[in-house]
């Protein structure tokens, strides 16, 4: 196992983790000042500026404040779930941090090493299988609560998050193509001459949506909207259980930008004017670069969340399975023709492009034709359907007694109408019964006492 | 050292993960609830998932959690949810004979596992982890190549396969729209069209004697506001009837025309109609 780990000593492993687990604190904590303070600014309002400089304590003393609050369970969790539900959560958290490199070859008291805890040739599944595991944290929370708030909100998280893990992986499939690897710090090497952002935007495009869905974030927060599922999930949760979900989020949040600079904006590589200087791509430095790349992500989280509003749940799912998952197909199926357009045909990237100019031309004009005709069409079934709805309800129509059809007013026919058509109905016409006809009907005396009891 | 030794490392890992997936198999059959089983096959499948990144295959180690723990049991979760939370299982048994069918099954299953392990322990020349992976330049590489040449059918029918079930359960759960779809502008006017009072109903008239939910609340001009007291009240007649005193002395006092304090108090020579007192 010892390739996995760069050959590092024991206590250097050691102290990778820790640098991690407690850098995650402590981003946690500063990515929800930073997140206050934005969003304050984008409101008209100051923020939290009190403890510390700048307010910068603030979120500390917001943890203090969470751990010493009085632990409220409610009497119908499933305690066992109930307890371990925030454990797995923040665990996988955590966890998928191993394998993001945050900076080239380091020398570490004496010790030559990357700086990146663990890396395989599949990390980038890695952490998609670590996602994957942490939504158990989120739908058994909304299970063992025993409370109906959290259940919606763990049913739509789980619906959420395995209809956007869909679309996310389907992103990563470009960059592997182009990198030729599924190791984290191959594909950071792969990108030293260009970012994947600039010749894979669409991937990045499709990733930036799905990492909004995936770590429940606004305009997808879906499983916990206050207006709708008061807290969802962890609405029954208090204390450091609680605490627990909200670093969890956060540390999500950062994950998932970390995974976004380190695939699609060349990981700790300096960016264009910095890359002139020799000494940017080495020693110490690239840490500043991957941080800044991932507060890039992070602002544009806080971004969303102050500028739109929330989607619609039903809205949300279709955006996801028509839209986001069709688009990644289909941008998947381009990338691998253009590879293998130029792996096999002699051709120029210019002509390349030509020609995929030529068919997007030829696509967009023939998706706006069809768009055209099947709006047409539609309209024509829309005014079938309404026409067919005006029509008067009918109750024996085709000879039998039929319900209303919904949109239809049931018209009350009465049984000397009824009898009149079951007469005229013997020879198998369906004639439809006006209100009008059924006084002029001849009247069957074996009905009369049975017409006194419906009266 | 002996956390640098492999093989040492090697079997710690597996014997726990061994009894780790030992654990959630047996777990699986003994828990009442289903939500729990689906929690102990999860940890089978997790354990499992370790066990393939510690023999090298690191790839079918992240695919069997993505796939089965990630998504697959999350669909049985999803389902178990959707059921319901609090559904205790039948233990009644509705298939006839699934006892015996259930034995065959695994007694058959059993014969094939030990069929194709004894002709992989046998038939088959051994080229080592590295020779294998080495071939095509990689475990990914390998896996893909074969999937791709030599069991590309075998893929194809299964995706076919897949299809149909997918398409099956579309049918299954597809439902004939009666009426064209309503769009969000259509229901929206329809509730503010409607006639129907959009927001909110005014709660009951909040007094310093009254608050229950038979005082009606008044408008800005003193009427009563009937919208205010609940349906089956107003129906009952059981409206308490608005002291209209209270409500001239109110508007006497916000115009200016009366002061606060019993002394100046506009009607107070006439004591035995005192406004303010529950007539």
């Amino acid at each position: 196992m010892s390739e996995y780990t760069f050959n590092d000593p024991w206590w250097l492993i050691i102290l990778k983790v820790l640098a991690i687990f407690v850098g995650l604190v402590l981003m946690t904590l500063f990515t929800i000042w930073w997140e206050r303070r934005v969003v304050s600014r984008m409101q008209n309002r100051i923020g939290p500026n009190r403890v510390g400089p700048f307010g910068l304590l603030q979120s500390l003393m917001d943890g203090f404040k969470l751990g010493l609050k009085e632990e409220i369970i409610p009497k119908t969790a499933h305690l066992a779930v109930y307890w371990i539900a925030p454990v797995i959560s923040a665990t996988m958290a955590f966890l998928a941090f191993a394998v993001i490199p945050f900076g080239p070859m380091v020398s570490i008291f004496g010790v030559e090493t990357p700086l990146q805890l663990t890396d395989f040739p599949v990390s980038v599944l890695y952490v998609l299988a670590i996602a994957s595991i942490g939504v158990y944290g989120i739908v058994l929370a909304g299970w063992s609560s025993g409370s109906t708030y959290p259940l919606l909100g763990g049913l739509r998280s789980s619906a959420q998050m395995i209809s956007y893990e869909l679309a996310m992986s389907m992103s990563f499939v470009a960059v592997f193509l182009y990198a030729g690897t599924m190791s984290t710090s191959g594909i950071v090497a792969a990108q030293e001459p260009i970012w994947y952002a600039v010749i894979l935007l669409p991937s990045l495009l499709i990733y930036a949506t799905a990492m909004v869905g995936e770590t429940n974030r606004a305009p997808f927060d879906l499983p916990e909207a206050e207006g709708e599922l008061v807290g969802g999930f962890h609405t029954e949760y208090s204390s450091l259980k609680f605490a627990l979900f909200f670093l969890a989020e956060y540390i999500n949040m950062v994950t998932v930008s970390a995974l976004a600079t380190t695939l699609f904006l060349g990981g700790w590589i300096a960016p264009w004017p910095l890359s002139l200087w020799d000494g940017a791509n080495v020693g110490w430095w690239p840490l500043l670069w991957w941080f800044v790349k991932v507060q890039l992500f992070i602002f544009a989280f806080i971004w969303l969340r102050g500028t739109l509003p929330r989607l619609r749940y039903d809205q949300f799912m279709r955006f996801g399975w028509k839209v986001l998952i069709p688009a990644s197909l289909l941008w998947i199926v381009i990338v691998a023709a253009a590879r293998v357009v130029r792996n096999e045909f002699s051709v120029t990237t210019q002509e390349l492009l030509l020609l995929g100019g030529g068919l997007l031309v030829v696509i967009i004009v023939g998706s706006w034709v069809l768009q055209v005709r099947s709006e047409r069409r539609e309209r024509a079934q829309v005014e079938a359907a309404k026409a067919e709805m005006d029509k008067p309800f009918d109750p024996y129509a085709g000879g039998y007694p039929v319900p209303p059809l919904p949109g239809q007013e049931f018209t009350y026919t009465s049984r000397r109408a009824k009898a009149a058509v079951v007469e005229g109905t013997a020879t198998r016409t369906a004639t439809a019964v006006l209100p009008g006809e059924s006084a002029d009907a001849p009247v069957p005396s074996t009905s009369d006492p049975e017409e006194g009891t419906h009266a | 050292m002996t956390s640098t030794d492999p093989s040492a490392a090697e079997a710690v890992v597996f014997w726990v993960c061994a009894f780790l997936s030992v654990v959630g198999g047996i777990g699986l059959i003994l828990s009442r609830r289903a939500v729990h089983s689906a929690l102990w096959v999860a940890l089978t499948m997790i354990s499992l998932a370790v066990l393939y990144i510690a023999n090298a295959a690191p790839f079918l180690g992240m695919v069997q959690i993505i796939v089965y723990t990630g998504a697959v049991m999350m669909l049985f979760l999803f389902v178990l949810m959707v059921v319901g939370v609090d559904s205790s299982d039948s233990l009644v048994e509705t298939l006839r004979g699934q006892r015996v069918a259930g034995i065959l099954l695994a007694v058959g299953f059993g014969l094939l596992l030990a069929i194709g392990l004894g002709s992989a322990l046998n038939g088959v020349p051994v080229v080592g982890l590295d020779g294998a992976n080495g071939e095509y330049g990689g475990n990914v590489e390998g896996l893909a190549r074969l999937l791709f040449s030599e069991y590309v059918l075998a893929f194809e029918i299964v995706a076919g396969l897949l299809v149909v079930a997918a398409l099956g359960a579309l049918v299954l759960a597809h439902r004939e729209r009666w009426q064209p779809r309503r769009t969000q502008r259509e229901i929206s006017q329809e509730r503010t069209r409607g006639g129907i009072h959009p927001a909110p109903l005014p709660p009951p008239g909040v007094y310093a004697r009254h608050n229950a939910v038979d005082t009606p609340a008044l408008l800005p001009d003193g009427s009563v506001a009937d919208i205010s007291v609940p349906g089956p009240l107003r129906a009952r007649g059981d409206l308490r009837p608005v002291d209209t005193a209270a409500v001239a002395e109110t508007a006497a006092l916000t115009s200016g025309e009366a002061t606060y304090g019993p002394a100046k108090r506009p009607v107070a020579d006439d004591p035995g109609t005192s406004p303010g007192e529950p007539s």
